[in-house]
């Protein structure tokens, strides 16, 4: 996932590409072009495409009406409105944490900042398995706090807010590490610009930061938001499997799947795959926007 | 409105930017801050604006102490070498931010704002490129709407960090003339940061030197150019022929050579540092200059496409390793008939003497 997370702009290289490929003095031979490019699509093929379609072909095995029950059913319900709570909750948190974060990382010179940037990552390069474990460490009933939870009835280890929780860690470094780079090499001219004009900061960072890295902010969301719904080790240790109250849409395609319930629970995965559709959609989409508004950056710069 | 700055100290870790800066800069002046790169002059400027703050010492604005004045509140204008105007705006929306932002209590109406925007690109001669985006317009285009955007709020003072070190020498020369001419029509006392000492000199009113966080000497552009007042502002201003010698009974010593006397108060055995500015230096053929007076060197180079011819020598015998530049008639050049590799002697009509204690500090900056 970490992978992923930098907005790329490649229609830039695209006029060097074409110019690369018409001069014969850096061609490469058309054996080289097809095995290249029969290697990438034999492997996009089997690992990408067959799977997504196994999960809609798997799903509608037996049918339309078997499609739906399995959607309609309370649990699978309850696991999609859980689902989308948590997303609901983490996205806005996240949103304001990395704006943040990376304001502080990108404008201000500071003692620990590296420490911070590098403190960010840690979601990324930890198991989710283990950012779970660790709540229920601090939040179980043996935890350090559990003694203390239980005393005042607050449940958040196999609950809803332990779910939520576990969301926002996993999560936490999407927003922060898309803007950093992104307002880094904005550098602050143009705030600076804005505060010599009488801008307050309000007004400097709503009328000349937020419009600069809105394109970023956006995928980030987005990709925040995919990562929200999907999660599924750090949610597993932390939600206790109650059906219909702490079972998100992931944990409850793997209850049914573990039941022998197939279709239902490739009825469930279509639902998942189909937010992942949309998402990758509203994504190419976003990259495209982007795209042409660096272009237009760009564009008469000569 | 005036500006005066006293005892400014500012330091970044151990490197020590401005080191006890004290300037008065009068009402209606254009001052160009002239220096190399690293000598404190673009952090000047940022103290003055506001956007750094001085370790010590205090900005006066109009005589009253700004150092507690916000940078939005000083009133200032500021042109920054990349431009920074706001990519996503359109050239309109660019000069009519400043107004826009004001409390709604001062804000003018839309309508005002638009008059006022008009009549600024019209000064700058832009006003066809209002709908455009900065990103569709030109270096020295984009340089005229960020100066009219910082016009735009009425500063007292308008402050240019090298206004126009981002764009190539033809734009270059064009712009500096025009702000010229704008100064003269808006009489804003302007502070501008450059390192090209062509561009100081032929723009502003006033010149001020620094080196390593200091002022080396204030003065018109015709002062600071006639009579450099340290070596460091000698060697900084045009090109320069730099000779250590020593004073020696009536004349002066440099390595084996033996130069006339020159003017200057300075004791018998004194090391000094001589320069002499390339037009200032004549060159003789050894077969008649007769005396031994003059320093040997070796024509490396002729460039004579000009009025002017210029020669470049290389040093011999004592003055070995060092390069001479000289400047002379083309008529001269073909009555000495210099060629390439042709021993000559270079004779000063005029040398600046400076003691050399100083030599140490001004020796990489002598060209």
């Amino acid at each position: 996932m970490a992978g992923a997370t930098t907005l790329r702009l490649n229609t830039a290289g695209s006029f060097g590409q074409t110019r690369f490929e018409a001069r014969a003095a850096t061609r490469e031979t058309p054996l080289v072009k097809w095995l290249s490019l029969g290697t990438a699509l034999t492997f996009f093929a089997v690992f990408l495409l067959m799977p997504l379609i196994a999960v809609f072909v798997e799903a509608l095995r037996k049918g339309w009406e078997t499609y739906l029950t399995a959607l309609i059913d309370p649990d699978a319900l309850s696991a999609l409105r859980l689902t989308l709570l948590a997303a609901a909750i983490a996205l806005p948190l996240n949103l304001v944490f990395g704006v943040c974060a990376a304001w502080a990382i990108a404008k201000f010179e500071f003692r620990g900042k590296h420490f911070l940037i590098t403190l960010i990552d840690l979601p990324f390069s930890v198991s989710p398995v283990i950012a779970g474990l660790v709540y229920v460490l601090l939040f179980g009933a043996q935890g350090w706090f559990g003694p203390w939870l239980a005393e005042h009835d607050v449940k958040i280890i196999f609950a809803v807010p332990g779910i939520v929780l576990a969301t926002v860690f996993v999560t936490f470094p999407f927003i922060a590490r898309e803007l950093i780079p992104l307002m880094q090499a904005q550098g602050k001219e143009e705030e600076e610009a804005a505060v010599v004009l009488g801008a307050s900061g309000l007004q400097t960072f709503w009328y000349v930061t937020l419009p600069n890295v809105k394109w970023g902010l956006l995928y980030g969301v987005i990709l925040t938001n995919a990562r929200a719904m999907g999660e599924f080790g750090a949610v597993s240790v932390v939600s206790g499997h109650i059906r219909g109250e702490t079972n998100t849409l992931p944990l409850h395609v793997e209850i049914l799947y573990n039941e022998y319930q197939f279709a239902a629970a490739f009825a469930v995965a279509s639902l998942l795959a189909l937010l992942a559709l949309v998402t990758l959609g509203i994504k190419t989409w976003i990259e495209h926007r982007a795209a042409h508004a660096h272009q237009d950056l760009h564009e008469g710069q000569s | 409105m005036s500006i005066q700055v006293r005892n400014i100290h500012k330091r970044f870790g151990s490197f020590v930017a401005l080191d006890d800066v004290s300037l008065d800069f009068p009402t209606g002046e254009l001052v160009a801050l002239l220096g190399p790169s690293g000598c404190g002059k673009t952090t000047l400027l940022r103290v003055i604006a506001g956007l750094e703050s001085a370790d010590a010492g205090q900005v006066l604005l109009d005589g009253e102490d700004a150092s507690g004045t916000h940078v939005r509140d000083r009133q200032v204008g500021f042109v920054f070498q990349h431009y920074a105007l706001f990519r996503h705006m359109s050239v309109f929306d660019n000069v009519a931010f400043g107004l826009r932002m004001k409390p709604r209590a001062q804000r003018p109406s839309e309508k005002q704002i638009a008059e006022k925007v008009h009549a600024l690109l019209d000064l700058v001669q832009l006003d066809w490129l209002a709908d455009r985006f900065p990103a569709q317009l030109s270096g020295g285009q984009r340089q005229r709407i960020a100066l009219a955007r910082a016009l735009a709020v009425e500063p007292r003072v308008l402050l240019l960090d090298e206004p126009f070190g981002a764009l190539d020498a033809k734009v270059r020369k064009e712009l500096r003339r025009w702000l010229r001419k704008l100064h003269d029509e808006l009489h804003v006392t302007s502070i501008f940061v450059t390192h090209d000492q062509e561009e100081a000199l032929e723009v502003a009113d006033r010149v001020v030197l620094m080196n390593q966080g200091a002022v080396e000497q204030i003065g018109t552009p015709e002062e600071v150019y006639r009579r450099p007042a340290t070596p460091f502002v000698y060697g900084f201003l045009g090109a320069v022929n730099l000779f250590h010698g020593r004073v020696d009974g009536e004349g002066l010593r440099v390595g084996d050579a033996r130069l006339p006397r020159q003017a200057g108060s300075f004791g018998e055995g004194a090391e000094v540092l001589a320069f002499a500015r390339p037009h200032e230096l004549d060159i003789v053929v050894d077969a008649d200059a007769g005396a031994s007076e003059g320093i040997a060197a070796r024509v490396s180079r002729v460039l004579a496409f000009g009025i002017t011819a210029r020669v470049e020598l290389d040093g011999v015998n004592g003055a070995h390793g060092q390069h001479f530049e000289v400047e002379i008639t083309r008529e001269r050049v073909e009555r000495l008939g210099l060629a390439e590799g042709q021993a000559v002697r270079l004779l000063p009509s005029h040398l600046s003497l400076f003691e050399s204690r100083q030599a140490a500090t001004t020796a990489g900056a002598a060209r």
